[in-house]
């Protein structure tokens, strides 16, 4: 496999599917390591980067990530390839535009990724569709395990793992569920839930993660706290409490909207379909907010003219790189958008 | 630039609405005070900078810790509390005390890890993660009235207590 065979699937984390997925796009966990003998990133000279990216390259290719896995040299990469793997979720903006000796090891149907010298020598991620944290923990941890056979962590027995920041110390892991909320939003009651998340130290952030804004209705849930608490308390807290709260409020505000506005929801839903098959230039931040729409009618049964393996596909595929790669060139502003709009109708169409 | 609702206060809320039907976008600046009488509050996590400011005005008596350089990497926690990330692993021993406030913080009042441990440590968790795990099974069981399992649990740990 091969970055450009990338633009032609979709990841298995965003097939709809799993429990909760109406509300819950995915679920990802990742792993925060560092190798006991080098100094952290801060503090890491080119050879030392050097060093550590050929032991976890090395060691990673002993894994069995599957036989269409797929090694990128990050800092080798053209900029068009980082940005593709940031839209698909593969790699943190911070790690796209870093720099030094840098990469990323991603499995078959993109269901891990590991990422080697971003913030710590070693982040290992996995992704699934809908609400699947535990057994998605179980899978995560085994590849952890299989790595500390041939790597000494840096490892403390008061302070676990040991991170280059403090606030990721312990178990070194951090939990996002991606939510899309569009009732939550259309009834004004989406600065409640934010309000509630604060009081239990979660995080919640725009689609692509750390220091991005949510646009579009989704939103990413992750734990802070990483000290103090074991990493099944996390995932299942998270699973069992949190999340099916979350979940239960949205379909509760969607169930207000079927019940006294209809009209009002339906009118929002076949205006998003109506303006995708139609409109002539599209920019991403409408795109995301039309396709909020068209999703949730989708989820809620009010419209049968797609289906959400096309609505997910269309999300990933309108985005900036995608673009670009998909018409084999770098493209203007004002041509992305007329390009976009010109993909989005054409995504529909097939459709039809 | 003022805020557009009470035009008197600095604008310090930016909104952007994308507005039906055909997505039109309006910018709004209002300040703080206008955001939330409109039921807009402002997000603020306790980022990394926030935490690391609240404990530099804490500790910036300690001028000493503060030029304290690790031997390994050569990190002083002058440096740390600049870039909010640390040299090397040794760097939690260097800095300990300054950090153990900082940690607490961050972490909700915890100071130890419970969770997983490398297999070559002998992949058991410490005595102290095995002792808050036993204390919540046994409030656990005292909560659904096994008073039995409770008492087992505290025999467990009044046992790990004496060692």
């Amino acid at each position: 496999m091969n970055i450009d065979d990338l633009t032609r699937q979709n990841g298995e984390w965003l097939r709809g599917e799993g429990p909760y997925a109406d509300v819950v796009i995915s679920s990802r966990i990742r792993l925060a390591r560092n190798i006991a003998q080098f100094p952290f990133l801060s503090k890491a000279d080119d050879s030392d980067r050097k060093q550590v990216y050929r032991l976890l390259s090395d060691c990673i290719a002993e894994l069995k990530l599957g036989d269409d896995a797929l090694v990128v040299d990050i800092d080798e990469a053209q900029d068009l390839d980082r940005q593709l793997l940031v839209e698909r979720h593969l790699i943190s903006r911070q790690h796209a535009e870093g720099e030094g000796t840098r990469g990323v090891a991603i499995s078959g149907g993109e269901r891990r990724a590991l990422m080697i010298n971003e913030e710590d020598h070693l982040r290992i991620q996995g992704m699934r569709s809908g609400l699947q944290l535990t057994s998605l923990y179980e899978e995560i941890s085994r590849l952890d395990d299989a790595i500390e056979t041939q790597i000494e962590y840096a490892f403390d027995a008061q302070l676990g793992y040991l991170t280059a920041c403090p606030t990721n110390v312990g178990t070194g892991i951090r939990v996002s569920v991606m939510l899309h909320l569009p009732a939550l939003k259309l009834t004004n009651h989406i600065e409640q839930m934010f309000r509630a998340a604060k009081e239990m130290r979660l995080a919640i952030r725009g689609l692509h993660g750390e220091g991005t804004d949510a646009v579009g209705d989704f939103f990413q849930v992750s734990n802070q706290v990483t000290l103090g608490r074991s990493e099944e308390q996390i995932v299942e807290e998270f699973g069992n409490d949190i999340i099916p709260q979350f979940v239960e409020y949205e379909s509760a505000a969607r169930n207000t909207l079927v019940k006294e506005r209809t009209n009002l929801l339906d009118d929002k839903i076949w205006r998003a379909y109506g303006t995708l098959e139609n409109a002539r230039a599209l920019s991403s931040d409408e795109t995301l907010f039309l396709l909020s729409h068209l999703r949730m009618g989708v989820n809620m049964g009010r419209c049968d003219k797609v289906d959400l393996d096309t609505v997910n596909q269309m999300f990933i595929r309108a985005q900036p790189a995608h673009l670009q790669k998909l018409n084999g060139r770098r493209l203007g502003g004002e041509e992305r958008s007329v390009l976009r709009a010109e993909y989005l109708r054409g995504a529909l169409a097939a459709r039809n | 630039m003022l805020c557009q609702r009470c035009n008197k206060s600095q604008a310090t809320v930016h909104l952007l609405d994308i507005v039906p039907p055909d997505g039109e976008k309006r910018e709004r600046h209002v300040c703080e005070q206008c955001a939330a009488e409109e039921g807009l509050t402002v997000q603020k996590h306790e980022s990394i900078g926030a935490i690391l400011d609240g404990f530099i005005k804490q500790s910036s008596k300690d001028q000493q810790s503060v030029d304290e350089v690790c031997p390994d990497c050569g990190l002083t926690f002058r440096e740390f509390r600049s870039q909010g990330l640390l040299g090397c692993p040794r760097d939690y021993e260097v800095f300990s005390k300054p950090l153990a406030a900082l940690i607490e913080r961050a972490h909700d009042g915890a100071t130890h890890h419970i969770g997983k441990v490398p297999a070559r440590l002998g992949g058991e968790p410490s005595v102290h993660a095995k002792m808050v795990r036993l204390r919540r099974q046994m409030q656990e069981a005292v909560a659904l009235e096994d008073y039995e399992l409770a008492a087992k649990l505290r025999d467990r740990l009044s046992e790990i207590e004496q060692l």
